[in-house]
């Protein structure tokens, strides 16, 4: 589904990946561990297409389809969805008109005609369940004055609206205690098919005791410098980033 | 001599050529006040660029290189303007009166008000009511200072006259269309009085168009009295050809527990220049002060505005905003003066600006003048670009770019036009905001007039 080959990327200049080479299959979830700095949300943004960063060399395919060269609105369209880490206040864009207008561009990408409004809202009630928000988004604006768990399901209640093949989520549970972390984790698991994947990136063990990868890799200086089972963020919490930086 | 010295000396002389005809059907106080307003403008002159309000206002790219004629009397136009104009708010029945070239158009239909309202030409009204013309003509516009107004009381003829008495509330907005329609290049001048007497609650939309490509320069001055306790809503939408420019003039004297609230939407014009005044005369009074600003191509679109708290325990609110494109430039010089007496007064400015280009140009000055210490007052400015962040993000969700674009500048519009009582005139305005931002006509859909070229 998601090829990255010998990824390099750079901010002014400055090279943060260095060689990322990474294959997520259908059905299965990844983690990306690392300490700060190491590129992690880099690499997020890259996938994403953030234009902050130059890619300079390597490639990324995505259903068979050249990721790099595409807008970062046909890499979503397409089924890929970023979870952000810091998610964008937007005062004055109602969440209800942000939404049925991503839908529908969805959609439409589909060849589907656009939801009646009475159908869009019932999609929402539905998903809307899934990351346990029972307040009124309708009249608020995108992300405005939420709350830092609210923001984060905020994230995980547009992943349920938009139905991607390809989540990556990246810090989501930075900030969140463990009652929101838990409603996150079981909304993320609730979405899991066998046919979409998901990347989580985390700094800490703790996310993956709620969502269980297939597999755990290690980013340190823009580089995977290991690979291997769910057994490796155990170790990587009992022995720490220290244990990685010496090897 | 400069051009617009030039300028002054040939409008000095028409006036003089043409005092007989002006000043014709004139009672003597009315006379007088042309007298002042004449002396004022020879002293004061048309504002350069020295003049700090109009730094950033070039008046003589503007206002001078083209030949205009001048009407003195209102021109004869064959086919009935009623039954092109059809402007249809749906659940939004207002009374319609059209104005063109500045003069009460006089084949408008008959309007349906509440007893005691008066609306009709100003010229009319001075004939039929000169007592309560007199006690409010030329009280609220100070020709001694603003050398535009003294020019606009010069030449004053004809407008709307409103008049709203004592304790009555008109339920549907009165819609005062002003039209620019001529063969030739003109001057346009237009005299506005609104009176809302104590207790009288009235929403009053103006819409300024051009209904042709002739170039036109309008110069109009509007009185607004709101009497204790009263409640009007001014809004103005301002939608003219590039080839136009508009100057206007607001003057608003606010009584004891007043509530004015003007919106002004300006959303096409070669030139448009807002000068905001109003007054706080009564104890209580509040005064909200919205605009919005949507300039393209070479547009000028400016702002001057200055509350004046007189009196203690008033509230006001200003909110300008403006979005310029391609090569438009923009203004906002905008004043909040708090007198001695106004203890616990409470004032607010605020003026936004997105440019859309790196050749758009927003120069911005928000003052404070206060003259007493029980006060809460805030002002501030930005002019920046739509939020890089909020546009990766919308575009991440599938939304692309120019729909991306296009929701945060509608979010940015939409706190001022929001603020529109209305609904049904809100929704309206909304839709056509939106399709302004488009890059579409910015026309009402049900309107055929303003059609620019």
């Amino acid at each position: 589904m998601l090829k990255i080959n010998n990824l390099h990327a750079s901010i002014e200049g400055k090279e943060i990946l260095k060689g990322i080479s990474l294959e997520v299959k259908p059905g299965e979830v990844h983690a990306i561990m690392g300490p700060n700095g190491s590129g992690k949300s880099t690499l997020a943004s890259v996938l994403a297409g953030r234009d902050l960063f130059d890619v300079t060399e390597g490639t990324v395919e995505f259903l068979d389809q050249d990721l790099l060269d595409m807008a970062p609105e046909d890499r979503a369209r397409s089924g890929l969805f970023l979870g952000f880490q810091y998610p964008v206040e937007i005062p004055g864009v109602s969440m209800v008109n942000f939404m049925k207008t991503a839908v529908n561009e969805h959609r439409k990408h589909n060849n589907l005609d656009p939801l009646s409004a009475s159908d869009f809202l019932k999609l929402m009630r539905e998903k809307k369940e899934v990351v346990d928000i029972t307040s009124n988004l309708t009249n608020r604006s995108v992300n405005e004055g939420f709350s830092g768990g609210e923001k984060k399901r905020n994230e995980i209640f547009q992943m349920a609206m938009l139905d991607p093949k390809m989540a990556i989520l990246d810090e989501t549970d930075s900030g969140l205690d463990i009652d929101a972390l838990k409603i996150v984790a079981h909304g993320v698991n609730k979405l899991r098919t066998k046919e979409n994947a998901t990347i989580i990136i985390t700094h800490y063990q703790r996310l993956l005791e709620y969502i269980v990868p297939d597999f755990v890799h290690i980013l340190y200086k823009g580089k995977i410098v290991k690979s291997s089972g769910k057994e490796l963020a155990l170790e990587l919490e009992e022995k720490g980033y220290d244990w990685i930086k010496e090897q | 001599m400069t051009k617009l010295e030039t300028l002054q000396s040939e409008l000095v002389n028409l006036f003089d050529d043409n005092t007989d005809v002006l000043t014709s059907n004139d009672s003597d106080w009315i006379r007088q006040q042309r007298k002042n307003a004449l002396e004022d403008f020879k002293r004061l002159g048309i504002p350069t660029k020295k003049n700090e309000a109009y730094k950033y206002t070039n008046l003589e790219q503007y206002l001078t290189g083209s030949e205009y004629d001048y009407e003195l009397a209102p021109l004869t136009y064959e086919a009935n303007l009623d039954d092109i104009f059809h402007c249809d708010i749906p659940e939004l029945a207002t009374q319609i009166a059209l104005v063109l070239n500045g003069f009460y158009y006089k084949h408008n239909r008959p309007v349906d008000l509440p007893q005691g309202v008066i609306l009709c030409g100003l010229a009319e009204a001075t004939q039929k009511y000169p007592e309560l013309v007199a006690k409010h003509y030329g009280k609220y516009a100070n020709t001694s200072t603003n050398s535009l107004a003294a020019l606009s009381s010069m030449f004053a003829q004809d407008g709307i006259f409103l008049y709203v008495p004592k304790n009555v509330v008109i339920e549907t907005p009165i819609q005062i269309i002003n039209v620019g329609y001529s063969f030739k290049n003109l001057r346009v001048n237009r005299r506005n009085l609104i009176i809302a007497e104590d207790n009288a609650q009235v929403s009053v939309l103006f819409c300024d168009h051009t209904l042709c490509a002739r170039s036109f320069i309008t110069n109009s001055l509007t009185e607004i009295y709101t009497g204790n306790n009263a409640q009007v809503d001014f809004t103005r939408m301002q939608n003219e050809n590039s080839n136009s420019s508009q100057i206007s003039n607001t003057f608003i004297h606010q009584e004891a527990n007043s509530t004015f609230t003007s919106n002004t939407l300006s959303l096409h014009g070669g030139l448009i220049r807002n000068n905001i005044y109003a007054k706080l005369d009564g104890e209580g009074a509040t005064n909200n002060t919205y605009s919005l600003f949507l300039a393209d191509g070479e547009q000028h679109m400016s702002t001057y505005t200055n509350v004046h708290h007189a009196k203690p325990h008033c509230f006001s609110d200003q909110l300008v905003k403006g979005v310029l494109d391609e090569k438009a430039t923009g203004a906002f010089n905008g004043k909040i003066y708090v007198d001695v007496d106004a203890v616990k007064t409470e004032a607010f400015q605020r003026n936004n600006n997105i440019l859309l280009t790196p050749t758009a140009k927003m120069n911005t000055k928000p003052q404070l003048v206060i003259y007493n210490d029980d006060v809460k007052c805030s002002h501030g400015a930005t002019v920046g670009q739509l939020d890089e962040n909020a546009l990766f993000y919308i575009r991440s969700r599938g939304i692309g770019y120019n729909e991306a674009q296009h929701l945060l500048m509608y979010a940015f519009a939409n706190e001022v036009v929001g603020k529109i009582k209305l609904e049904a005139l809100r929704e309206r305005i909304i839709d056509m905001v939106d399709r302004r931002l488009r890059g579409e006509l910015g026309t009402c859909e049900n309107c055929n007039l303003g059609q620019h070229n």
